[in-house]
């Protein structure tokens, strides 16, 4: 497969865990931004922030960048997962389960689950914002924006889209808590006495940036 | 005791093989699994079949020839030990035992549960070594090396090529097994001066060859019989990481 | 009698290798392409040697039984390597090595050969440090090294307990640096079944591909065989399964004599046998004679008692119990000498005070070390070996003591060679286990694996070349002529026969009746009686092999039945060769044993008037006996002295 792709396994290790790590920041903004919707009821903060988003040049040229970051993300997943499928033609009748986590196990599973999520997502919100469908909301400082709260919270009073969405967004969550510190050793930092940390750091963040996207649809949903 | 064994018997490389059932009966439960082997092969012969042909040599733990996956596991069910130290206490009267070879497309069957692992050579010749020739070397105890790098070098070389790391990981890759060898070398001053090379052709042929990548799944440390750490893994990618952008 | 010329070089014995070197004929780089070696086994001495000859520029062919060089059976050895730094500062030189080792030996090695191996000991660890060897070291950064029995230095140098493994994979490392760079070729899954003769010189060989089941010829212009011991000869035996004498014992029946079979290492600490089915012994390191005290219940009913296993060995008091090696060598107690503590071990049990289900174990204790020292001490010093055999005997050493007894370690003798290491075909070079050079009639603890790296990295590449000197004018051999067809037509003959057989005995159970018969009269203690006996049961053994041994499969493609028979063919003629040449060394020297041959207090006596000498065994023919010559061994710079274990 060295011929067909001319990066070493090892070479698209570093660049599937240096993107990974990217767009768990990008999670960190994201949820930030989400999180505004509770705090403010009103959805003021959270258009402003949306609105400065999706209007901010450099934040446009980064967009960019991200959607690069993902599309690179999948690219070399899948790359890395058919050569390791090609690398076992004849399976086991016992497979055997040694691994360390049981995520670790499905992670091309738990991704293309979460880049179908990624194009549902998508076309709920950016296609809407680019056929100028998002009703408009008033701001006495900023004037006319568009309402993409008032869509969050339309789309979380459907039942069955919050559960769609939560399910999803553990999926993720299994997905980053292989993910964290597997970037980690990928890109050869690993120490006695860190290595630990970040273990049960990457934990916390999985379980943290899941519950956190979670808990929005739940307390809109029942408020 | 007696068991049920489950064997994958193949002719040769490019036949079909299947998996048939034998029967054992009144194993001692002090035997060595491989030993219950050689009693089902004994029996196979005087019956005037073909024994079940597998790999073993030294029956001690080191010479890494035994290889067997057996109910799921590289070296059967007990850690930290190879096939031929694993005993029959581990196992349950009556249980049933599936004994399959290692798969991996760069270990080729070769017969029944023997399969050629000569891809490891290949790696080793890439760079797991100092090119240098016999004679008109430095005293030994020329350069101090820090007992720690010694130890944790002792450690990665103690890797006895037995491919259970491969058969163990989902994804067949061998990056424990490379990652012990450049590691053992990264460790002491001896190795350092050929690293960037050594890494760049050993990764190189490794990929080559067609062994699957590391997805830090561990399942290779977890079943080696060595116990060599994953941390030898990290170590080579960042041994590479340095190699490629210096 | 053909007179032995072992062409030890004149001069004084620290100036004889220095002096060879120096008049030696080498060959010229250019010229060096233009001849072929063959290395048979991939151990210290064939991955050493290829290794190294293929950096001087021989086109060199390497053959290993195993799928990789890697696993030669040099891997399984645990202690240590012996050299003479002097690091410690402790007194130690190359003198000292080399009397050590002569001593060691019962007297009865070859004195210039022993010099030496111990002047170019230190090379050795100098070499494997650069190669990336890992060994322990202090805390300063600086090697450690260790004391080990018979030495009253500490000269061993070590990898955990894997020492072996450790220089074994130098040695592969280096041949992996050759095969890749194209001078030297590998063949795994290969076993020699012959070797072939031309005009009186080692031209080939003739292999086993075990895999194909094809025979194929390799020609060249020397063949170096590596091929380790015949310790299975015993069927069971700390030897790796696929270890056999073979190619030696092809090498013997060709007219290379074969010296001191007799000479065979039992080893005192091995875990004992437990069942008929059992295929290999495990040794346990003899460093756990340092703190374990050696046992067996005083009253014979105690002993019947714990072999139903009514008793358990924590039940038996303090004064019922007999602490026999320390009762007998007060000074040395537990660490006498491995011979020693083997006999004495047999000796006990053989009067009916063994433990374990089958009698045959002495208990190895460490009640007191672990009262003494407190258990953490013990199992930072043996940790891994405790768990080791508790993994095997399934029971835990910390809280009841192991169960030891001897086994069949190592064999001494082996190709008659000369100083040059070449056998008494020309062409013919033997290293390492194979040959009969360096440890007389008993070897030291850590001595093999020195031993074998310097016949393979610092020897060999000197005298073969000397030798190949005068070949580079003989062009690379073709494999059609009619020496190779004529050897290989034979080589099938043998496997045709025993096909032919079609008996109903499987080739396992001949190999283990030949253990019995060896381990009963050829092993630790042996007499005339015995011996004779022996050499009868054997012949008849090997009668009853031809005639009802049982080969399934095919002559094409793996036959692992074939391999095994073909190798038990060849140990049931040298059992009997071992057999004949204990009855005709009538003494006792280090592992040679004759219960008529002892002092009064039981100890081996030597008789250094009549057996100072090597006895090389010359085959005749397969129904003549073999013919015994005798190379005097002279003794110009040691003292020959009584060894003695009772006083300091």
């Amino acid at each position: 497969m060295s011929g067909t792709f001319s990066y070493s396994s090892i070479t698209k290790k570093i660049w599937m865990s240096l993107f990974g790590l990217f767009l768990m920041t990008f999670l960190v903004v994201h949820l930030g931004i989400n999180l505004l919707l509770l705090f403010d009821p009103s959805r003021e903060l959270f258009n402003i922030a949306a609105h400065f988003m999706g209007t901010n040049p450099a934040i446009q040229i980064f967009q960019w960048v991200l959607f690069g970051g993902f599309i690179v993300h999948i690219i070399l997943g899948v790359i890395l997962q058919i050569q390791n499928w090609m690398a076992r033609p004849k399976g086991y009748k016992i497979s055997g389960t040694s691994e360390d986590s049981i995520f670790s196990r499905y992670m091309i599973y738990t991704g293309i689950i979460i880049f179908i999520f990624l194009v549902i997502h998508l076309g709920n919100f950016f296609v809407l914002k680019m056929q100028g469908a998002v009703p408009e909301f008033h701001h006495e400082g900023a004037g006319h924006m568009e309402d993409m709260g008032l869509l969050v919270v339309n789309l979380f009073k459907s039942t069955g889209y919050v559960i769609f969405y939560v399910v999803l967004l553990l999926i993720m969550g299994f997905h980053l808590d292989h993910a964290f510190q597997s970037a980690f050793q990928s890109l050869g930092l690993s120490h006695l006495k860190y290595t630990p940390f970040i273990k049960g750091f990457g934990h916390f963040f999985a379980i943290v940036i899941t519950a956190g996207y979670i808990i929005i649809p739940l307390v809109i949903h029942f408020t | 005791m007696d068991l049920k064994l489950k064997i994958w018997r193949q002719q040769g490389p490019g036949t079909k093989g299947k998996f048939v059932e034998y029967p054992v009966k009144n194993i001692s439960a002090d035997a060595s699994f491989l030993e219950m082997m050689d009693i089902l092969n004994e029996e196979l012969v005087a019956k005037g079949e073909e024994p079940v042909a597998f790999d073993h040599d030294c029956r001690e733990g080191i010479c890494g020839m035994c290889s067997l996956y057996i109910n799921g596991n590289p070296h059967g069910p007990d850690s930290a030990i190879t096939t031929c130290q694993l005993h029959m206490r581990k196992f349950k009267d009556g249980e049933t035992v599936v004994i399959e070879p290692w798969r991996a497309k760069p270990f080729p069957v070769i017969k029944d549960l023997m399969v050629d692992r000569s891809a490891f050579d290949d790696i080793i010749q890439a760079g797991g070594y100092v090119s240098i020739n016999t004679g008109g070397v430095p005293d030994a105890n020329d350069i101090p090396i820090k007992k720690e790098n010694a130890d944790l070098a002792m450690d990665a070389a103690s890797c006895i090529g037995c491919g259970a790391c491969v058969a163990a990981c989902k994804n067949a890759s061998a990056m424990l097994f490379v990652s012990a060898k450049v590691s053992q070398f990264a460790l002491l001053p001896q190795g350092k001066i050929e690293a960037k090379r050594r890494v760049e052709s050993m990764v190189a042929v490794m990929d080559d060859i067609g062994f699957g990548n590391c997805t830090n799944t561990y399942a290779c440390e977890a079943v080696c019989p060595k116990e060599i750490s994953v941390t030898n893994i990290a170590r080579m990618n960042r041994e590479f990481f340095v190699a490629k952008v210096s | 009698m053909a007179k032995l010329d072992s062409k030890v070089p004149k001069g004084p014995i620290a100036e004889k290798w220095t002096n060879y070197k120096a008049h030696q004929n080498l060959v010229n780089p250019a010229n060096k392409r233009k001849v072929d070696v063959i290395v048979v086994g991939t151990g210290l001495v064939g991955g050493a040697a290829a290794a190294s000859l293929g950096e001087l520029g021989f086109n060199v062919k390497v053959f290993c039984i195993q799928d990789s060089p890697r696993r030669a059976h040099s891997i399984a050895a645990q202690g240590g390597i012996n050299a003479a730094k002097n690091y410690p500062n402790d007194g130690d030189s190359v003198y000292r090595l080399f009397y050590d080792t002569v001593k060691g030996g019962d007297y009865r090695a070859r004195e210039a050969n022993v010099y030496r191996l111990a002047e170019v000991s230190n090379n050795i660890i100098d070499q494997c440090v650069a190669q990336g060897v890992p060994f322990a070291r202090e805390y300063g950064g600086l090697l450690d090294n260790r004391s080990f029995g018979g030495a009253l230095v500490s000269r061993t140098f070590y990898a955990r307990g894997q020492t072996g493994q450790q220089l074994l994979l130098g040695a592969y490392s280096a041949l992996s640096k050759e095969i890749k760079k194209g001078s030297v070729e590998l063949f795994t899954r290969r076993e020699v079944l012959d070797i072939v003769k031309i005009d009186g010189k080692a031209r080939g060989i003739i292999v086993r591909n075990l895999v194909t089941g094809e025979l194929e010829r390799h020609g060249a212009h020397a063949v170096l065989l590596g091929t380790g011991g015949y310790g299975n000869v015993f069927f069971l035996s700390t030897n790796a399964m696929t270890s056999n004498g073979g190619a030696a014992w092809r090498a013997y029946k060709r007219g290379a004599y074969f010296a001191n079979p007799s000479f065979v290492q039992i080893h005192p600490t091995c875990i004992p046998v437990h069942g008929a089915y059992q295929s290999k012994l495990t040794l346990m390191s003899e460093s756990l004679r340092n703190d374990g005290r050696i046992w067996v219940p005083k009253k014979k009913e105690d002993a019947q008692k714990i072999q139903k296993g009514e008793l358990k060995p924590t039940e038996i008091a303090e004064e019922d119990r007999d602490y026999y090696l320390e009762r007998r060598y007060p000074a040395f107690g537990n660490l006498v000498p491995r011979d020693v503590a083997s006999r004495a071990a047999k000796e006990r049990c053989d009067a009916g005070h063994g433990v374990g289900n089958t009698g045959l174990a002495v208990y190895l204790d460490f009640e007191d070390a672990i009262k003494r020292l407190g258990r953490n001490v013990i199992e930072a010093r043996y940790g891994n070996l405790f768990q080791m055999y508790e993994k095997i005997v399934d029971e835990n050493p910390y809280g009841t003591p192991m169960m030891i007894y001897p086994a069949i370690h190592y064999t001494m003798g082996g190709t008659w060679v000369d100083y040059e290491l070449q056998s008494t075909i020309p062409g013919l070079f033997v290293g390492g286990e194979a040959n009969f050079s360096d440890h007389g009639a008993n070897r030291l603890g850590a001595s093999a694996l020195m031993q074998g790296l310097s016949d393979g990295y610092f020897v060999l590449p000197y005298t073969m070349q000397n030798y190949l000197a005068d070949q580079i004018t003989v062009p690379h051999f073709k494999t059609d002529g009619t020496e190779f067809e004529q050897t290989e037509k034979e080589v099938q003959a043998r496997i045709d026969k025993l096909f032919a057989v079609k008996g109903d005995e499987t080739v396992d159970s001949f190999h283990r009746r030949l253990g019995h018969i060896m381990w009963d009269n050829v092993g630790m203690a042996r007499n005339k009686e015995g011996l004779e006996k022996a050499i009868k049961e054997i012949q008849e053994l090997r009668k009853e092999f031809w005639q009802r041994v049982k080969v399934p499969g095919e002559k094409t493609g793996m036959n692992v039945e074939l391999e095994k028979a073909l190798r038990v063919a060849d140990f049931l003629e040298q059992g009997e060769l071992m057999a004949l040449d204990a009855l005709t060394r009538n003494e006792s020297s280090g592992g040679h044993f004759r219960l008529e041959y002892q002092t009064e207090e039981g100890e081996a006596l030597r008789d250094d008037k009549n057996f100072t000498h090597v006895s090389a065994w010359e085959y005749m023919g397969d129904d003549e006996p073999a013919k015994l010559h005798k190379e005097p061994l002279v003794y110009e710079n040691i003292e020959v002295k009584q060894r003695n274990y009772k006083t300091a």
